[in-house]
C-alpha cells in the first residue's frame, strides 16, 4: 500500500521531521517505522528530512557562541540585584552521583579526553580542599561546599577541547595559576590567580590576558 | 538525565547560588544565543538578550514548577525576548532585512547551483524561511524538541506545530525549487 501517495499530508507524513531527530514516542515510533517499511514514496520523503535535518544543525553549529562579554554582562546585572538566601547544601556523596548523573554522550566524551588531564588536576583539586578545611567559616556556596579554596583571587575556566595536558600544565605555570576545583558540570575548573584578593579592575585586566591563550575556551571571574 | 541536573541547578540558583548560575549558563548559553541569533539576525542583538535571558532565569527559578524541562522553560523566555526585540527594532532595519532576502534570488537558478553544492543551497534556503518556519524548524530539527515542547514553547496547540512544520517543509522545497533543485515533493 502506498499511503504516502494516497494521502500526501499523513499524520505520519508530518511525524517524520521527529522521527528523524529522535523525539517521538515509542508508540508514534513504532507507527513510523512500520510506514516506511511498506511505503517507498514515505521512505524517500523521510530521506529529505534527513537531509533537513542534518543541514539544519550544521548551519546552526557555524553560527558560533558569543563572547565572554555576554558572561561579564550577565553577572554585572546579577551582582546589582538584591541578595537571596542560600540554598540547602548536598553533601559530597550526593553530588558526585548528581554530577555522574547528569552527564550526557557528548560531556562523556569530553569527559574521557579530560581524563588525560585528570592527574595534573588532582593536585590542585587536593591543595584546594587542604586550603579550604584551614579557611574559618567564610560564605560558602550551595553548590560547591567543599570547593572553597580559602582566600585569593579566582577565575572559573573551561579548556579548549583541543588543548593537550602540555599545553595546560604550561600555561598554568607560564601564568602561575593553581587549579583550586574541578572538573565541575560543564567542564568548569575553579583556578586561582593570586594568593590574596585583587581590586575588581586587576582581576578583570588578568581575565582578559588569559582569555587570548588559545588553552582557553571559557573563563570568568569568580569570587 | 541532563534535565535533572539542570533541575537541581535551578533549585540551587533559586536560592542564589552564583555557580550554579554560572554552571547552568556555560551549559546552556551557546544553543540559547544560536536560537535567539537565528530570530532576530542580529549578532549585538542576540548577545545582549542573552544576558537578559539568563537574568530571567536568575530572578523566576524560584518559580519553576519543573512541568517542563529546563532547555524548554530556556527557549520559552529567549523567544520571548527575542520576539520583543524584533518589535521594538526600527522599521528600515527590517526592510534592509527583507530586501536582502529578495536580493538573494537575483542569481539565476542554474547560475546559483552552479557556484555551490546542494547542501550549500539547502542551508541557504534554510536561512531563506520566513521567521515563524525558521523557529520551528530550529526546535525540532536543532534543539531535538518534541511536538509538545514546541507547542509549549510557541504557545500553539500541539496539531498546530505538526502543520506548521510540514508547511515549513514545504516552503523549503519551494525555494530549492527556485534554485534550481527539484526534491520531487510536494
Amino acid at each position: 500500500m502506498n499511503t504516502a501517495n494516497k494521502e500526501p499530508h499523513s499524520d505520519i507524513e508530518e511525524l517524520l521531521p521527529w522521527h528523524a531527530a529522535g523525539t517521538l514516542s515509542r508508540r508514534d515510533t513504532l507507527r513510523v517505522e512500520e510506514a516506511l517499511a511498506r511505503d517507498p514514496e514515505l521512505a524517500r520523503r523521510y530521506a529529505l528530512v534527513r537531509e533537513e535535518l542534518g543541514e539544519t544543525i550544521l548551519l546552526n553549529e557555524t553560527l558560533g557562541a558569543p563572547s565572554a562579554h555576554a558572561m561579564e554582562k550577565l553577572f554585572a546585572k546579577i551582582d546589582a540585584e538584591p541578595a537571596r538566601k542560600p540554598a540547602r547544601s548536598l553533601n559530597l556523596g550526593a553530588r558526585v552521583s548528581e554530577f555522574f548523573a547528569s552527564l550526557t554522550p557528548r560531556t562523556l566524551a569530553w569527559s574521557a579526553s579530560a581524563a588525560a588531564i585528570a592527574i595534573l588536576l588532582q593536585a590542585g583539586l587536593i591543595a584546594g580542599i587542604a586550603i579550604k578545611d584551614r579557611s574559618p567559616g567564610g560564605y560558602e556556596t550551595a553548590s560547591a561546599p567543599s570547593t572553597n579554596p580559602g582566600v585569593g583571587a579566582f577565575t572559573v575556566i573551561r579548556f579548549a577541547p583541543q588543548a593537550s595536558s602540555d599545553d595546560i600544565t604550561k600555561f598554568l605555570e607560564a601564568n602561575k595559576l593553581q587549579v583550586a576545583a574541578g572538573p565541575m558540570a560543564g567542564g568548569l575548573y575553579k583556578v586561582r590567580v593570586s594568593m590574596t584578593e585583587l581590586p575588581k579592575d586587576e582581576l578583570a585586566r588578568i581575565v582578559k590576558q588569559l582569555q587570548g591563550d588559545k588553552v582557553v575556551g571559557f573563563i570568568a571571574t569568580t569570587e | 538525565m541532563q534535565t535533572t541536573s539542570d533541575e537541581v541547578l535551578i533549585a540551587r540558583i533559586a536560592g542564589g547560588d552564583r555557580l550554579a548560575m554560572q554552571v547552568l549558563f556555560a551549559r546552556h548559553h551557546v544553543r540559547v544565543y544560536r536560537f535567539v541569533l537565528r530570530l532576530v539576525r542580529n549578532e549585538a542583538t542576540a548577545e545582549d538578550l542573552i544576558s537578559e535571558v539568563f537574568l530571567d532565569i536568575w530572578r523566576q527559578a524560584g518559580k519553576f514548577e519543573g512541568r517542563s524541562a529546563v532547555s524548554t522553560w530556556m527557549l520559552s523566555i529567549a523567544r520571548f525576548k527575542a520576539l520583543s526585540a524584533l518589535r521594538k527594532r526600527p522599521e528600515e532595519e527590517l526592510d534592509e532585512e527583507t530586501a536582502e532576502q529578495i536580493e538573494d534570488h537575483s542569481d539565476d537558478p542554474e547560475v546559483a547551483l552552479a557556484k555551490k553544492d546542494k547542501a550549500a543551497v539547502l542551508r541557504e534556503a534554510l536561512g531563506k524561511l520566513s521567521a515563524e518556519h525558521r523557529e520551528i524548524v530550529d526546535l525540532v530539527y536543532y534543539h531535538e524538541k518534541s511536538v509538545e515542547e514546541v507547542a509549549g514553547i510557541v504557545g500553539i496547540p500541539e496539531a498546530t506545530v505538526k502543520t506548521r512544520m510540514f508547511y515549513a517543509r514545504k516552503k523549503l522545497s519551494e525555494i530549492l525549487k527556485a534554485q534550481g533543485i527539484d526534491r520531487g515533493w510536494p
